[in-house]
């Protein structure tokens, strides 16, 4: 119970080697980080599926995918939400990348990214591009309600070359 | 980490490509990125007129598309209608009765019967907006948008900086009017 008063330990920074981790993305398909060694990675942790406003931070990425695989870069949403809900969530807005469910044990690998946030039990709004060697190049914990929007990941994506 | 926050600035600035209404010379330029079919864009739209009411001659308005297609099936439609309108001439008219029609959105023929009103070619419209002749036009705008920090719609930008508050009348004329708004405080007290 004293657990929860724990300040969330700091995001992980730039230089940082990228921690593994492996999550369900449909119920009988797990993605792996290490599974794309070799490209770059945009991880999007997020607080919750169906975000309530019309143009929400995940089907912009959607959107702005030509942009990301200029880059060969593969983006994956990460939030607290079970597998059945990403399904729809995904199916609903469309999206053409994968969600991953960071469900059991909940917020493992947010916590692992100093990203998880125990007053609501869900992942804050962070981003993190890693390089094709695993390595962390750019990282942002975004302000509540904030939509950190693509520019950032771009830009980190830019400089990766 | 930011430590003092910065509105994103506009990274394509407002030119000759853009549809603008008002002086070009004009002291203040809003910049809306919009999608047709967004129902906040709709909500927006009478506040931009009154807007315009209000500041006159002293505003310059801009409007870029940034349709979010995956959430809005016609908000490309709508968008390459406009822009093939704006080739004969009549953005603003068209984009005008876009927003005025957005439950029409999706039935063709209605908007064909205003382009004909206006005497538009509407077969050219029609033609152009099948062969996506815009497209990347619409296209240049939504990526300007990306890189500029619009992150959904409707975003403005205020003299080149993202305006982060409510989309409404009251809240946009101060800020758009820094100094008549604080004229106005000084003398109520």
């Amino acid at each position: 119970m004293s657990k929860s008063s724990d300040p969330r330990s700091p995001i992980l920074a730039a230089g940082a080697k990228a921690p593994n981790f492996r999550l369900k993305t449909t119920p009988d398909q797990t993605v792996a980080l290490e599974d794309f060694l070799g490209r770059p990675v945009v991880l999007a942790f997020y607080p919750a599926d169906w975000s309530p406003v019309c143009s929400d931070q995940m089907g912009l990425y959607a959107q702005v995918m030509p942009e990301f695989k200029k880059f060969d870069a593969e983006i994956l949403g990460i939030s607290v939400d079970g597998i059945w809900t990403h399904l729809a969530f995904a199916k609903d807005r469309k999206l053409n990348f994968p969600l991953l469910s960071d469900f059991e044990p909940k917020g493992a690998v947010s916590r692992l990214y100093g990203v998880y946030e125990t007053s609501t039990g869900e992942s804050a709004r962070a981003l993190f591009v890693i390089d094709k060697h695993g390595v962390i190049r750019w990282s942002l914990l975004s302000p509540d309600g904030v939509n950190p929007g693509a520019d950032g990941i771009l830009t980190a994506l830019e400089h990766l070359r | 980490m930011p430590e003092t926050y910065e509105p994103p600035r506009l990274t394509l600035p407002v030119g000759e490509r853009d549809h603008s209404e008002g002086p070009l010379d004009a002291p203040v330029v809003l910049v809306e990125y919009g999608d047709y079919q967004c129902p906040y864009c709709g909500a927006a739209y009478p506040v931009v007129k009154r807007l315009q009411k209000e500041l006159g001659s002293t505003l310059r308005f801009v409007f870029r598309n940034f349709p979010i297609t995956n959430a809005h099936p016609q908000a490309e439609w709508a968008a390459e209608t406009a822009e093939a309108a704006a080739a004969e001439g009549k953005f603003w008219e068209v984009h005008d009765y876009l927003y005025e029609n957005q439950r029409f959105l999706g039935d063709a023929e209605h908007f064909a019967r205003y382009e004909a009103k206006l005497k538009l070619d509407v077969a050219k419209i029609a033609r152009e907006v099948a062969q996506h002749a815009f497209s990347s036009r619409i296209e240049e705008d939504f990526l300007s948008g990306v890189r500029s920090g619009v992150n959904g719609t409707p975003t403005f930008f205020i003299n080149g900086s993202r305006y982060d508050g409510p989309p409404e009348v009251q809240p946009m004329l101060e800020a758009l009017t820094p100094g008549r708004g604080a004229d106005r405080r000084k003398s109520r007290s």
